[in-house]
């Protein structure tokens, strides 16, 4: 039994199957790990923790990178 | 002879520029590297932003700024609450470029203005959790002094409002907090052009950031020449002492020795 989990990325809904890890999401992301940095329900989730890192149901995810600024 | 002027140093980094510039705004990429270039600056602000989902990555922000020639400098820029820039100043340190982040916290969209009592919240926050922290601030002399005494790197007094070309509009206040500040003070937003620049820098200021000014002149990269030559010009002016204004003429030629008149 796999159970979809539903997480909110960047403001937006999205599912993911049980099991997935911080990393798991970057990746299908199509992002490479060492140019984002990963939030989670308001909590910087460190790199080298990304792999060990499973989402749960409900989790808010934000997944920065560095822009044009002022 | 030659005339050297001592670096700037903040936290573990020490820069000869003075000058440090935005990464926003720029007509195109190749633009704003050039402009960095031609500017001389070490040190450029970046801001942290959620990625576009689904939108494939082409080249990053990063592969224009190769990290052998500028520091980086994070920005709160969009923070309205001291949380909110607290949580994106660790996003920033997270994404890997250190200790070092320009805190704004900002009161509304419309004025950009700081929000006192957020900024002076989130800078205690920072300092404590390690961040280098270099506080951009309104032109008050007293906040200004409250947040070096929680520890604050530098105090970054605004001249005017952020992308408002102003110029320095209270010189009285930000000659206030030069003469109290023990922090290397660095006059953020409100420059126009090359003569704010250059005033800032005369009256004291230890560095000058801008973005706008370069970015959306009709020519960022000549616009960039000219403010590394104001920062020059301001800070020798600065280093060499100016002499005092006075009301009435004093001859530089010799009063003796004129030959006769009618």
């Amino acid at each position: 039994m796999n159970e979809i989990l539903q997480l909110i990325v960047n403001g937006e809904p999205r599912e993911v199957g049980e099991g997935t890890t911080v990393a798991d999401l970057v990746a299908a992301l199509g992002l490479k790990p060492q140019q984002v940095a990963v939030e989670r329900n308001k909590e910087i989730v460190r790199r080298p923790d990304h792999a060990g890192t499973f989402l749960e149901h409900g989790d808010e995810l934000e997944v920065v990178a560095f822009f044009g600024g002022g | 002879m030659t005339l050297l002027d001592q670096p700037l140093v903040l936290g573990s980094h020490s820069f000869d520029s003075r000058l440090f510039l935005g990464t926003g705004k720029y007509p195109t990429m190749q633009c704003m590297v050039e402009s960095l270039e031609v500017s001389g600056t070490q040190c450029v602000t970046v801001a942290v932003r959620r990625l576009q989902l689904g939108v494939p990555e082409g080249k990053t922000l990063l592969d224009y700024l190769p990290r052998d020639k500028y520091v980086l400098l994070p920005n709160t820029a969009g923070c309205f609450d001291a949380d909110h820039a607290v949580r994106t100043a660790r996003l920033g340190r997270e994404l890997g470029i250190g200790d070092l982040v320009k805190l704004e916290v900002l009161a509304d969209p419309k004025t950009l203005l700081p929000e006192p009592l957020g900024t002076l919240e989130a800078a205690n926050t920072l300092v404590k959790e390690g961040f280098t922290v270099l506080c951009y601030t309104s032109d008050d002399p007293v906040l200004a002094k409250r947040l070096e005494d929680v520890g604050v790197t530098s105090v970054m007094p605004a001249g005017a409002p952020i992308g408002s070309g102003q110029g320095i509009q209270n010189p009285n206040n930000i000659r206030i907090i030069l003469e109290r500040a023990e922090v290397p003070v660095i006059v953020d937003a409100g420059v126009g052009t090359a003569s704010d620049v250059a005033f800032a820098f005369e009256l004291g200021a230890e560095g000058v950031l801008l973005n706008s000014g370069v970015a959306l002149a009709k020519e960022p990269v000549r616009m960039a020449r000219a403010m590394k030559a104001a920062a020059t010009a301001g800070r020798d002016a600065f280093l060499a002492g100016r002499i005092p204004k006075r009301l009435y003429a004093s001859a530089s030629s010799p009063t003796s020795g004129v030959i006769a008149g009618e």
